[in-house]
């Protein structure tokens, strides 16, 4: 097999060990190649654990700038003892194979369709370095240095960015630059031409940033003004409450007094930190919590509460492999449902579904506006990939003269001037009630927040047509909520297409990459990307529109289906269901295979 | 029996306080709990003790949780915006309320299910975050909407209205604030009205986390012989370290009492909590002391009731986490967004 050569578009994977130092090397590798103008997409496959399992980062270099993952491997840096024999399993054809050779391997474990990069990696460390832990760390370094030796990535470049990375602690940075030089020397003098694979400068990163979700999250959070952040911790989500903190210790803290413009409670439970939510919510603070799939099921009765008695409430759902502890630190979109119709008895819930960091950050912000315009809680459904993951994605931007939605609030001063209370009375025509805050008015105003069924104006009924005309006026609200919510992004092909897909959330890079390349192959689709539930009429139109409709989905039970047929009346034959939920992000490569083939098929039944 | 509308005369002499309200303007709706049930006397005493404080009705806030006690807050101050929240969960959300307005009084009213079963979790790690609050328990050892079950403050021992025993170890509430760190803990008796006002009184005025167990017999499942939460038997067993009564600033002290057995401590508002010991050897500053005095009362089969611990200088959850001094719920998207200028340096520091 000869070696596959390829410039500013292939795929590197790190197998390492969990806890042996890799995840910053590993990370300053990627941005490295960003300095250099290429576009790269980096994943973390990580363990459940804090050291010893295995653990992955694939880096996704593409000129094009193509940011899901495509699937495949075109360089392997196996360190990983544990993982070989899949990892060498994973290779394409024509790959590479980049090992530390200082212990012998025998051939029957390797491939003879891929190359081999060797370098005695151990042996250099165990002979220039005492200290255990230093043998360890600046192994990685080393790799570093070899590597971009093999690829052409400037060493005087990933030097500079060892002394940013070190500044401050100055000592540091002649041995790692040092580790680094021994790597790339190494490199130069042993394996010159041996891999096919560049990074050629270039200009197509501009000046976008590249940033995790929950980091994005965080800064949402504070953009769209909460105060009140209520957490238990839980992998994926710790990171948003941890972001939260960061970002108010830099933007809240009152420069005269120095005291706080928000308060975080990290909670004793999920159930506790939704309570506070819905507390500080009810009391006209903006609040929210970030959690992940067990925390949204320990939270369902106070989220029935939340909908039945109308309080805000923001909740950022970073999704993880369920049911049950699941697969801790993997990603999924399987938490729609459960989010959706969250709680006992008929309830719907608002559900936000962004693509990236950046529509995380402006959806958080956003979901403010909406949990008090509605009075209801609000879903941020973000997944592990998005949330942990740094995704390059355009500079984040704000509109200074955006003014927070504070919703139908009523005054002491309205109160006064005799205007109507009834909490739960529409008065407006959009089946949203007014509130009013505790603490208000002397003598007006005043009202008895409960779970239980209540008249239009607060008082306990348990009579049915009261009861009726509450619930009935509760699914009016949904129907504003359809006008309040981010609209679908459709695209239609120059071509008129009979075929849709409808796809949403962290599928959006695989799946641009995906249609490309479909389209090249002359398969032209109309595309539909979800942004939020409810479903507006647009959604309804696009499924109509078209014969048949592709829904991608990452998780078994094509829940996002059950939720356009429940919704929407759809046929649910009119849907041919893409699922992947293995864990890792869905990759370009198995939307392309999925599609081709039942595309394939469907020609084959035409043409019998 | 919410359908019967309280009469809206008033007698002409009825008596006013400093703000010009009467008692009927600290009530709220008509009870309706089964009538001798103890929280309607408690009810009572919260409303006297917000009469006699000159608390404005409507800057408390009262949040319940669900069960016969949670229900009560719509039996008084009907001025106030009330929250009848999950059983179990009042007071992680009467902690998001306090975070969002620090200005408010806010009331928790809870029972022995909903503080002791359900919501114990809940309850000390309000308890423990300091939460600036008054925290009530009505507690008659049983569970009184579903007819009867022991509740886990049920004493070892105690008979059940239809004759088993209660076979588990009881959970202690005022040991357990005691424990969790309370500034202010009180126990008392529903059928001890003298007791209960003043003692609801300095707990609204202690400026942290106060918490007051009030035994309140249930007449319908938890009055009779062989019960340990039963008037009879509470009143056999009760016994008070001591007796407070709350003068306002510069109020001549009139009553004399024996030296040496009283104490007078001043109050966050200004007013004075006069102090009267019953127990010679009884110290409400010392939180070991009064663990030990407790556990060896309960040995004897006694009841303590009365202020058992209080802090002075104590402080709140505010306190902790350093936030303004304005409410949060307050704030303006200028004091609280940071703008496109605060995204310049965020962008810059992700290339």
């Amino acid at each position: 097999m000869s070696p596959v050569k390829h410039v500013n578009d292939f795929v590197v994977k790190f197998a390492n060990v969990n806890g042996s130092g890799s995840a910053s090397a590993n990370e300053m590798f990627a941005r490295s190649i960003l300095r250099m103008g290429v576009p790269v997409a980096s994943r973390n496959i990580f363990p459940s654990n804090i050291q010893g399992l295995p653990t992955w980062y694939e880096v996704r270099v593409s000129g094009k700038g193509w940011l899901g993952r495509r699937g495949g491997v075109d360089l392997m840096v196996a360190m990983n003892p544990q993982t070989w024999d899949k990892d060498i399993a994973g290779i394409d054809p024509g790959g590479y194979l980049f090992y530390d050779s200082s212990k012998p391997i025998p051939m029957s474990r390797l491939r003879d369709d891929i190359n081999i990069l060797v370098m005695p990696l151990t042996e250099i460390c165990n002979s220039t370095y005492s200290d255990p832990r230093q043998r360890q760390l600046f192994k990685n370094i080393i790799y570093v240095g070899a590597l971009a030796q093999l690829l052409g990535i400037d060493r005087a470049m990933l030097e500079q960015m060892i002394g940013a990375q070190y500044k401050g602690k100055d000592k540091l940075i002649a041995p790692n630059h040092r580790a680094l030089r021994m790597g790339h020397d190494y490199a130069r003098d042993n394996l010159s031409g041996a891999c096919g694979l560049k990074i050629e400068k270039a200009d197509a990163v501009g000046d976008r940033i590249f940033v995790n979700g929950n980091d994005a999250a965080g800064l949402g959070c504070v953009y769209g003004g909460a105060t009140v952040a209520a957490w238990y911790p839980i992998t994926p989500s710790t990171s948003v409450a941890e972001a939260f903190a960061k970002h108010c210790g830099k933007y809240r803290v009152d420069a005269q007094s120095g005291k706080n413009k928000f308060a975080i409670v990290q909670s004793e439970d999920e159930i506790s930190a939704i309570g506070t939510v819905i507390g500080a919510s009810w009391n006209g603070a903006r609040a929210f919590t970030a959690t992940s799939g067990p925390g949204i099921s320990l939270m369902q009765e106070f989220l029935g509460l939340a909908y039945f008695a109308e309080i805000p409430a923001v909740i950022i759902d970073v999704q993880r492999g369920g049911p049950s502890t699941g697969m801790p630190t993997r990603t999924q979109q399987a938490d729609l449902l459960i989010c959706a119709y969250a709680s006992h008895g008929d309830t719907k819930h608002v559900v936000l579904l962004p693509e990236d960091p950046k529509e995380l950050f402006e959806f958080t912000a956003l979901s403010f506006d909406l949990a008090e315009r509605l009075q209801t809680p609000v879903f941020v459904l973000e997944d592990l990939d998005i949330g942990m993951n740094d995704w390059l994605c355009d500079p984040f931007t704000w509109d200074d003269a955006k003014v927070y939605d504070r919703g139908k609030v009523m005054t002491a001063e309205e109160l006064e001037a005799g205007k109507t209370f009834g909490r739960y009375l529409d008065v407006d025509g959009d089946a949203i009630p007014w509130r009013t805050l505790p603490g208000t008015h002397p003598t007006k105003g005043a009202y008895f927040t409960r779970g239980t069924s209540r008249d239009r104006f607060a008082k306990y009924s348990e009579e049915g047509s009261v009861y009726q005309d509450n619930m009935q006026r509760l699914l009016r609200k949904f129907e504003t909520a359809k006008t309040l919510v981010p609209a679908p992004v459709v695209r239609r092909t120059k071509e008129k297409a009979k075929t849709g897909v409808i796809y949403f959330g962290s599928t959006s890079a695989a799946m641009n990459e995906a249609l490309a390349a479909l389209y090249a192959d002359g398969v032209h689709l109309d595309t539909l990307r979800l942004r939020a539930f409810p479903f507006s009429d647009a959604v309804v139109d696009f499924i109509n529109a078209h014969n048949q409709i592709f829904l991608v989905e990452q998780n078994r039970d094509a829940q996002m289906r059950s939720l356009l047929v429940n919704e929407c009346g759809i046929d649910p034959a009119r849907f041919i269901s893409i699922l992947h939920y293995d864990g890792t992000p869905i990759t370009a490569r198995f939307i392309i295979a999925a599609i081709a083939e039942r595309i394939a098929l469907k020609s084959k039944e035409a043409a019998q | 029996m919410t359908y019967i509308a309280k009469p809206k005369l008033r007698h002409p002499g009825i008596a006013v306080n400093k703000l010009g309200f009467t008692h009927r303007d600290y009530e709220g709706s008509v009870s309706t709990l089964c009538a001798g049930c103890g929280h309607d006397s408690i009810s009572f005493a919260i409303i006297q003790a917000c009469f006699e404080l000159n608390i404005e009705p409507h800057r408390v806030a009262k949040l319940s949780g669900i069960g016969c006690s949670s229900k009560t807050p719509d039996y008084l101050l009907g001025q106030s915006h009330g929250f009848n929240s999950v059983h179990g969960r009042m007071p992680s959300v009467l902690t998001g309320a306090n975070l969002a307005n620090r200005e408010l009084l806010y009331m928790g009213v809870s029972g022995d299910g909903d503080s002791a079963s359900i919501g114990l979790g809940q309850f000390v790690h309000c308890v423990r975050r300091g939460v600036n609050m008054v925290y009530i328990t009505e507690n008659n050892g049983v569970y009184g909407l579903t007819k009867g079950q022991f509740s886990a403050t049920a004493d070892k021992g105690s008979k059940s209205k239809a004759g088993g025993s209660n076979m588990d170890s009881p959970l202690d509430l005022v040991s357990m604030a005691l424990m969790v760190g309370a500034t202010f803990v009180g126990r008392s008796f529903s059928g001890d009205k003298a007791q209960m006002v003043p003692l609801i009184m300095a707990a609204m005025s202690h400026p942290g986390p106060a918490f007051i167990d009030i035994v309140s017999p249930c007449v319908a499942f938890n009055n009779h012989a062989g019960s340990t939460k039963a008037y009879d038997y509470v009143r056999e067993h009760n016994e008070a370290v001591n007796r407070l009564d709350l003068m306002e600033p510069r109020e001549a002290i009139t009553v004399e009492y024996a030296p040496g057995t009283t104490e007078e401590v001043a109050l966050h508002d200004g007013s004075t909590l006069r102090l009267s010991k019953l127990a010679a050897d009884y110290d409400p500053h010392d939180r070991i002391g009064a663990m030990t005095y407790l556990q060896n009362r309960a040995a004897a089969g006694e009841l303590v009731t009365g202020l058992i611990y209080m802090e002075s200088g104590a402080t709140d959850m505010h306190a902790n986490l350093n936030t303004v001094s304005h409410p949060l719920n307050r704030m303006s998207e200028k004091q609280l967004c940071p703008g496109a200028k605060g995204l310049e340096s965020f962008n810059a520091s992700h290339r």
